[in-house]
């Protein structure tokens, strides 16, 4: 089935390491997948947005309106990504800020999250909200807030591939010391989604 | 051992773009490399770095100072006979395209592949200069990939093209066929890669007095028929499909195509020629794809470039099809496209309805809070700026300076609450622009550049302001690496990769060699003491340079957690 996943994340946050792990499982199944990165001036600080295309899709980009999925790893970012999707999308919304220095300097107030969290849940076919940050520090590494979303990702069961894939995955591309973490950061993730 | 090593012919890899490109180039027995970074190419000298990094690869990788040294490098490595490659993004290629118009007279004799990366929409970039012209102006071949599988295996193919042809491949890029990642099956790797070559001397060949180019211009034209013949029967232009509506697409826009007529459910009425082998123009192969239709789209990024070419096709055989694309209003020349974009352009033209998505009432989102790249916490660039400004405001000049600025992370020094950054042309402008305003203006001139763009190409313009006596102090911004497109090395590093044991240029040596008496040094983390100096410089009168001395924190953590 075609699916159009976006992710969406601030600069330092994992964003590409998810879209990455994912496309390396989609392959490891041996599917079409299709995983666009945004490099260089953008990772500084900015927002960094990666996609991955499911079903044969071949090009890398979502219009307005046509994300099957989104992921975000904060949620001004998961408002402003709000273009990209319609009523049928799933949200799945860490929920803790990162307040841009645009914020700080006084240039722009920050959006009120459980409103918005509230919004999406009136309307969009299936609205996760977590705070992956804490259940990646109780995982053991604070660095796996985007493992922790791809476990809520994995239980919605819309991917094409299995829990099992992705385990065997993120054991394969993670390094050693941190895989266990990790695996756990899945598995809070998952039931986080419950 | 590096991955794109990987000796396992058929093995499928999740592979950037950019990383396709090198195994592809690996594949082909390419033996020399060259390039300076720039994105969206950067990850192809990345990669050709870290794999040279490992002697066995038989591979010779160098970072070059700028993308004209680099592509002189692989011009001449190839006249001795082996295959090379060098990659630029695409306003490298305005650096190198003094070497690239002549190169493309004398002509190759390894494989030679020049890759560059162009970046429809500028996500990184200063503008949006669609490179096939590059392609037309020097009379050289062009291939387009559309996937990282096609990337690996065009690079592989363009060295045999090459080598057929006796010119330069340009392999043509954009960021979204650059940094997107896809399966791609490895091929095998070459029984042996040529470790030397030999020149042979051919003066009436290699050297272009008036009498040697004249002959090399003809034999440039006679290729170029050859090279039309080749693109003709290329395995990388497909037409599919059949009908009376035809769309010619090349790039992602290619990929944007194939999904809307699968999404459209139109591949019945709609005839598509993916073009792949982009430049010259397969002339048979366009007339073919014309027969029967009544109109045609042509969906490509940026200029129209191909239709264009199919416009002047139409009229010099006599076929009188509506063609639509950017002069119909179709498709803009601006930007990078997106699917839905093509999608409605494709309906438009073949009269089919298409159902936008249900979207919830956006209008309540207010003003969101804008996240613009911004300097690092703890970016040395920082300090150096505040600093100068402090200064500046005490000495009471600070309402009265231009900040003439340059290529690197410091250009983000342009967003407040720094705000100094004034004026920006493109690699190296800050000392010929510092020249110009000291001559226009009795404003205070301070300029600011970082080491790496010093080295590409700040050092003649330096010579050329002492020498003519202009006014106005330089800031080389040193932190030790090229760090906006992923700290890759230049001549000047004092911090050093593990193992990387190249011989130093000390920057003040070289400002000094330019001959400039005011000669300054800060460390930007001690304020008082550069705050001292920096009082000092910015009283001087002539030209003056200031060295801001202490590495990017993102750079110094990398290294220095691997020490």
């Amino acid at each position: 089935m075609r699916q159009r996943i976006l992710f969406t994340g601030v600069g330092g946050q994992g964003t590409l390491l998810a879209s990455r792990l994912l496309g390396e499982a989609v392959m490891a199944e041996g599917l079409d997948v299709c995983v666009s990165e945004v490099h260089g001036m953008a990772q500084r600080g900015g927002v960094v947005e990666s996609t991955v295309m499911l079903g044969g899709i071949s090009g890398p980009i979502i219009s307005e309106g046509e994300a099957d999925v989104l992921v975000s790893f904060e949620p001004l970012e998961t408002i402003r990504a709000l273009p990209k999707c319609s009523r049928k999308s799933i949200i799945i919304t860490n929920t803790v800020p990162i307040e841009p220095f645009t914020v700080k300097l006084g240039q722009a107030e920050y959006p009120d999250v459980d409103q918005w969290v509230g919004f999406m849940k009136d309307n969009y076919a299936n609205v996760k909200a977590l705070d992956a940050d804490s259940l990646a520090k109780e995982a053991g590494t604070a660095k796996a807030v985007n493992v922790v979303l791809i476990g809520t990702l994995a239980a919605t069961g819309v991917l094409p591939v299995s829990a099992d894939v992705l385990r065997e995955t993120i054991r394969r591309t993670v390094k050693p010391k941190f895989v266990d973490a990790n695996l756990k950061a899945f598995e809070l993730g998952m039931k986080a989604a419950a | 051992m590096h991955p794109l090593l990987t000796d396992d012919p058929g093995k499928k890899m999740l592979l950037l773009g950019n990383e396709a490109i090198v195994r592809g180039a690996v594949e082909a027995g390419m033996s020399v490399a060259a390039a300076y970074p720039g994105t969206p190419s950067s990850e192809i000298g990345n990669n050709l770095f870290q794999i040279t990094q490992d002697r066995e690869s038989g591979i010779y990788f160098e970072f070059s100072t700028n993308e004209k040294v680099a592509m002189e490098v692989a011009a001449a490595a190839s006249a001795a006979g082996l295959r090379t490659l060098t990659c630029m993004k695409h306003v490298g290629m305005n650096v190198a395209s003094d070497v690239l118009m002549t190169l493309a007279y004398l002509g190759i004799r390894g494989g030679m592949v020049i890759v560059c990366a162009d970046d429809p929409s500028m996500h990184s970039s200063q503008n949006e200069q669609d490179n096939r012209y590059y392609a037309k102006l020097a009379g050289l071949p062009v291939l387009e990939p559309v996937s990282a599988q096609e990337a690996k295996d065009m690079t592989r193919a363009a060295f045999d093209i090459s080598e057929e042809l006796g010119v330069p491949v340009i392999l043509r890029t954009t960021t979204r066929t650059a940094h997107v990642r896809g399966p791609v099956e490895l091929g095998d790797l070459p029984a042996e890669r040529k470790q030397k070559g030999r020149f042979e001397k051919t003066p009436m060949r290699w050297v272009p007095v008036p009498a040697v180019a004249r002959i090399r211009h003809k034999a440039l034209l006679e290729i170029q028929e050859k090279a039309a013949g080749v693109a003709e029967k290329s395995e990388f232009n497909t037409i599919t499909g059949s009908g009376a509506i035809g769309i010619l697409a090349s790039g992602v826009a290619a990929c944007y195509v194939k999904d809307s007529i699968s999404e459209l459910g139109c591949e019945e009425n709609v005839k598509f020629l993916r073009l792949g082998f982009t430049y010259p123009v397969p002339e048979a192969l366009f007339l073919s794809f014309l027969d029967g239709l009544e109109k045609v789209l042509v969906v490509e990024e940026l200029e129209p470039f191909q239709e264009e070419a199919l416009r002047v096709v139409a009229q010099k055989n006599g076929i009188n099809v509506e063609i639509l694309g950017k002069a119909s209003g179709h498709l803009p020349r601006l930007y990078e496209f997106d699917p839905a974009q093509v999608r409605s352009a494709i309906a438009s033209a073949a009269g089919i309805d298409v159902s936008s998505p249900d979207m919830p009432d956006l209008s309540g989102i207010p003003q969101l809070p804008m996240r613009p790249p911004t300097l690092c916490k703890g970016c040395p660039h920082r300090e150096t700026y505040n600093e100068i400004k402090e200064v500046l405001t005490e000495l009471g000049m600070v309402e009265n300076t231009v900040y003439p600025t340059d290529i690197g992370c410091y250009t983000l020094g342009m967003l407040p609450p720094i705000g100094m950054a004034d004026y920006l042309l493109c690699m190296g402008s800050s000392v010929g622009t510092s020249a110009g305003f000291s001559i226009a203006t009795d404003q205070k001139i301070v300029s600011f550049i970082g080491d790496s763009t010093f080295f590409h190409s700040g050092i003649s313009s330096l010579c050329s302001a002492v020498h003519n006596e202009h006014n106005f102090c330089l800031v080389i911004l040193d932190n030790s690496t090229t760090a906006m497109t992923g700290h890759q090395p230049n001549p000047g590093i004092s911090l050093r990769p593990p193992g990387y044991d190249k011989p130093r240029i000390a920057i003040e040596d070289v400002v000094r060699g330019c001959g400039v008496k005011n000669f300054y040094r800060i460390n930007p983390y001690k304020k008082s003491e550069a705050m001292g100096v920096l009082k000092d410089a910015l009283a001087q009168d002539g030209v003056t340079v200031v060295v801001a001395e202490a590495p990017c924190v993102l750079y110094y953590k990398r290294v220095g957690g691997k020490k």
